[in-house]
């Protein structure tokens, strides 16, 4: 950990693949945007396909009369319900179907709706976004071994990592065959603003740690803090779109044709629904929170050995505490009643607000004792 | 349905919203319970004890918290202490207002305190009955069927031919491998499982107490001491030897743990290259210590930034360094009057470094009368060339190029009228600053060189330096106590949030006309969708032992042909074997505004 050395052949190599990362990242964006465009011309052709398609599931359906089936109906909010099917064929494995019936509490299509081009699109878009984090990852991984450490002890390597982070568990869903394209967007634009934050504004050269970060509790602390930002973030994009879904299903109940801020109705009908959205945003903090708590208490227990106080409130301390705080009130809402919906998702906005204050502007405009190395 | 010719073999009507509640969380309610004082006080403590008031409160601490991040802090040690100072002399208007509001002491507030001791009191006034509630909830068995098993969240039913014991029997059979804590009844089946939930939610807000304890015990048992020691020195840890100390109720200066330490050693390592020159490397200081009880058994121990050293019940921390030069003084007469290493403290992050020589026992000037000297000035490890465009300033933090400047003063140090004096600052009241061709008198040597003093007050030479580090011997109880209560508090919160508690009914009923109805209900938080999934494996399960009959009605989701969106998961339209028609609409199963 202590080796005096900058590899500068390394660390340029870093710059380089970072730089091509947001090349690539940005390539992504725009095959993304095709995907919505094209998208958007292949949602109304939906509805005549699917007529087709159950017709052919009909006699599929026929012949495997001696399946054991099924139905569970289950109960939406607002008196909708959705039933799920299972069917368990001798020999085969069980198969789910999961349907809906009340028409609003469905999942749409996705943002390339049936059309092939924009399917094609976001195809091309997913694999722009995995050469994208290869070359991202190297970049990270680069900058690392120039200096022989772990590449985050200044904002610059966070906020790298911290892209990273995000963009991988995007795309770790995606392979895990979760139905999550639709994120594709959203989460490259905010791993490109991130990066770009990261070498316009902050960017630091390749060196050494001072000493107080020569620690095993670099590597714990900053990596969950990292992967718990990634995901926050992740959540804080979900609660937006829950908030947007939501007005957009109350306009259209309400007779409106357009979503809200006079945004296109395509966009809103191809994504998932709202409830869909509120459980993605609950489901990511609540897996978030308690790997938060962690990074606190790792970050305690580095302080008292590093300044011999576990705590002080310290300004970047304070503000953990405070997103942790915010993030509790949170879950709370959504155990109480009467603060579940709308409300609760204003609550996770303002934890999130917390946090990236934490994040940025602790670190640029408040000084305290986790100022080191550059910004 | 055709349920209702058999509602008269059901048993008595269970309490169904006791079935629904599937957390201990306070129920709210409005409204004074009874009357007078005593009426009141009970809806106070209930509206306190409430959820909705421990979510205002979380929200208050969260905001209460700000302030102290934005204005400097009192309480932080010495350097914040300097800050709050500078701070209040810039903004003379607001900061006695804030003074009062006590905004420069946030965390040891008034209004601070009392939101968390609020929020603690709930919390206790919460904790308690809920653990109660749940030990109850252990030794009862899980609560028995809703009458109307179609108004749960999730539903399923079919029609067999098989016995309705025989599957009431296979259903608890199946639900009992699967983990669940079941029991049979009558003609139902009540099952539930992931209590661990709930004690995962209790440990953890439990913990926050032991959290709490951890705090307290700290702030009110612990002390820090600070100690600035040059190479080759040696301290005692006694109140007499040590440069300042802050205790707590507990822990004053009579309980310093008993040591010696003596700092052999101090090595420091700096970037030389790069954007990030003069960059903090590396800092060891190399130490002999020996415990009380037995001072001549010295043990040899090394101090790091992130590795203070434990002794006895102390830890010893490095927490600054910097330079000492050594200087020698003679009289005119050539006597030695002053020979020692003086500490200059750092001034920035090139280590320019500012102190001040005191020569005390001078004796008698030139003018025949008694005097003292002082010596004011910088030390600089690498000093530049010209100070032209500088002055004094350090270029990089280690010793490149030393250099010492120094100013001399004469006159009376005034250190004799008892009053403590800064060891770093001159008393420059009673002196006279000598001079040199008119100008103030100022020398800038390098190690081994000599200034021969103006006025006749003979010469002072610059002998070397070494090095000091500043160390803060710091005890803190509790801090056990704290970690176990978040290392629980974690735990807990697992616990809490991975692991759902659910409950799921089966009803085998015998139909009048002959064969057997299956009804399947379950219940978990509204979050989760897995409860469907488990409902139908269960479900598909239970078909061995009851399977359905072909010849029934309609399948439930046969209707479904105004479901137009989505194109890969159609609904089935063929008959589903053997379903009972479940109701189209089910009840919003809301659950937690029943909580
Ligand atoms: C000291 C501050 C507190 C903190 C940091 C805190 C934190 C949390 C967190 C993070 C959860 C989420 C776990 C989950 O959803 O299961 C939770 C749940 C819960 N809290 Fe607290 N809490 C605090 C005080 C209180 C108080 C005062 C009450 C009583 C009014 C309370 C009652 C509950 C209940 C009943 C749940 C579980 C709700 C459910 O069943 O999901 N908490 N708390």
């Amino acid at each position: 950990m202590q080796l005096a050395s900058v590899d500068p052949q390394l660390a340029d190599l870093s710059n380089k693949l970072i730089y091509s990362a947001m090349v690539v990242y940005t390539l992504a964006m725009f095959a993304h945007m095709i995907e919505w465009t094209f998208g958007s011309k292949g949602a109304i052709a939906v509805r005549s396909n699917a007529a087709a398609a159950s017709l052919s599931e009909t006699v599929a359906t026929a012949s495997t009369k001696a399946a054991k089936k099924v139905t569970v109906t289950v109960a939406g909010t607002g008196g909708r319900t959705t039933t799920l099917t299972r069917t368990a064929v001798a020999g085969e494995g069980a198969t789910v179907v999961t349907s809906g019936r009340g028409a609003d509490e469905v999942d749409g299509p996705g943002a390339a709706g049936t059309s092939e081009r924009a399917d094609l699109a976001g195809r091309i878009a997913v694999s722009l976004s995995v050469l994208a984090l290869l070359l991202h990852g190297g970049g990270i991984v680069a900058r690392g071994l120039s200096v022989s450490r772990w590449p985050w002890g200044n904002m610059y390597e966070f906020s790298c990592a911290f892209a990273f982070a995000m963009t991988a568990s995007y795309l770790a869903l995606l392979a895990w065959k979760k139905n999550v394209r639709w994120l594709g967007l959203p989460v490259v634009l905010a791993a490109l603003l991130t990066l770009g934050i990261a070498t316009s504004l902050l960017y630091t050269e390749s060196d050494q740690l001072v000493p107080a970060l020569h620690s095993p509790w670099l590597a714990i602390h900053v990596s969950t803090a990292i992967f718990c930002g990634g995901a926050f973030y992740a959540a804080f994009i979900a609660t937006l779109l829950y908030l947007g879904k939501d007005s957009f299903e109350r306009r259209t109940a309400a007779g409106l044709t357009t979503g809200p801020l006079g945004t296109s109705a395509s966009i809103w009908r191809r994504l998932p629904a709202a409830s869909t959205f509120d459980k993605l945003s609950y489901r990511i903090n609540a897996l978030v929170f308690p790997l938060w708590t962690f990074t606190i208490i790792a970050g305690a227990v580095w302080a008292e050995a590093a300044w011999g106080k576990y705590w002080e409130w310290d300004p970047k301390e304070t503000w953990s505490f405070i997103t942790w705080v915010a993030y509790a009130a949170y879950l709370h809402a959504r155990a109480t009643a009467g603060w579940k919906g709308r409300k609760a998702a204003y609550l996770a906005l303002a934890a999130f607000a917390c946090w990236l204050f934490n994040y940025y502007g602790v670190n640029i405009f408040v000084t305290g004792k986790h100022s080191y190395a550059g910004v | 349905m055709s349920k209702t010719t058999t509602e008269a073999e059901l048993p008595p009507a269970p309490d169904d919203t006791e079935a629904e509640r599937l957390s201990t969380a306070p129920v709210d309610s409005d409204g004074p319970t009874g009357i007078g004082v005593i009426g009141w006080a009970r809806w106070m403590w209930r509206q306190l004890t409430s959820m909705r008031v421990a979510l205002i409160l979380l929200f208050l601490l969260s905001l209460a918290a700000i302030p102290g991040s934005l204005l400097p802090q009192n309480g932080q040690g010495s350097q914040a202490a300097l800050k709050v100072v500078a701070w209040k002399a810039q903004h003379t208007t607001v900061a006695p207002i804030y003074e009062k509001l006590q905004l420069f002491d946030v965390y040891s507030s008034v209004w601070f305190s009392a939101i968390y001791i609020l929020l603690f009191v709930s919390l206790a006034g919460c904790i308690v009955p809920r653990t109660w509630q749940f030990v109850g909830v252990l030794r009862s068995r899980p609560p028995a069927a809703p009458r109307n098993l179609t108004r749960m969240p999730v539903y399923a039913a079919w029609r067999t031919e098989a016995e309705a014991e025989a599957v009431n029997a296979a259903a608890h059979r199946l639900l009992r491998r699967r983990g669940f804590r079941a029991h049979l009844s009558g003609d139902s089946v009540a099952a539930e499982k992931g209590y661990l939930r709930e004690v995962g939610n209790l440990l953890f807000h439990l913990s926050l107490f032991a959290l709490l304890g951890g705090f307290a015990w700290a702030s009110l048992a612990s002390g820090t001491a600070g100690k600035l020691m040059i190479e080759g020195e040696g301290y005692a840890n006694t109140i007499t030897q040590i440069d300042d100390f802050s205790g707590t109720p507990f822990y004053t200066s009579d309980d310093l743990d008993p040591f010696y330490l003596k700092l052999d050693a101090f090595t420091a390592r700096f970037q030389s290259s790069g954007s990030q020159i003069g960059a903090a490397r590396q800092f060891t200081a190399n130490v002999e210590y020996s415990t009380g009880s037995d001072p001549t058994q010295t043990k040899q121990g090394k101090i790091e930034v992130n590795h203070p050293l434990e002794i006895g019940g102390s830890k010893v921390f490095l927490i600054g360094h910097g330079f000492a030069p050594v200087v020698t003084v003679k009289n005119a007469k050539g006597e030695v009057v002053y020979h020692g290493a003086t500490p200059f403290l750092p001034q920035d992050a090139n280590q320019t470094s500012t102190g001040v020589v005191k020569v005390s026992d001078y004796g008698v000037g030139p003018d025949g009368k008694k005097v003292q000297l002082g010596f004011t000035g910088n030390f600089l490890p690498t000093a530049p060339a010209s100070f032209e465009n500088t002055g004094p300033i350090s270029l990089f933090p280690d010793d490149a190029a030393p250099m010492l400047v120094l100013n001399a003063w004469a006159g009376d140090l005034g250190n004799d009228a008892g009053r403590p004096q800064n060891i770093y600052q001159l008393e420059t009241r009673k002196m006279t600053q000598l001079m040199q061709d008119g100008q103030p008198a100022r020398v800038r040597l390098k190690p081994g060189q000599g200034w021969d003093l103006p006025d006749g007050y003979g010469t002072l030479t610059f002998d070397g330096y070494k090095r000091f580090v500043s160390l803060n011997i710091s005890h803190r109880p509790g801090n056990e106590v704290a970690l176990t209560g978040a290392v629980l508090a974690i735990l807990g919160l697992i616990g809490s949030l991975f692991i759902q508690r659910r409950r799921i009914w089966v009803r085998a009923l015998a139909l009048p006309g002959g064969g057997t109805q299956v009804e399947l209900a379950g219940l978990s938080r509204s979050e989760s969708a897995k409860i469907a999934e488990e409902l139908a494996e269960l479900a598909v399960d239970l078909q061995d032992d009851a399977p359905a009959t072909d010849d029934a009605s309609a399948a439930d989701g046969s209707d479904n042909t105004d479901d137009s969106d989505d194109s890969d998961d159609s609904e089935d339209p063929g008959p589903d074997p053997g379903a009972v028609d479940a109701p189209s609409e089910p009840a919003p199963a809301d659950l937690n505004s029943k909580e």
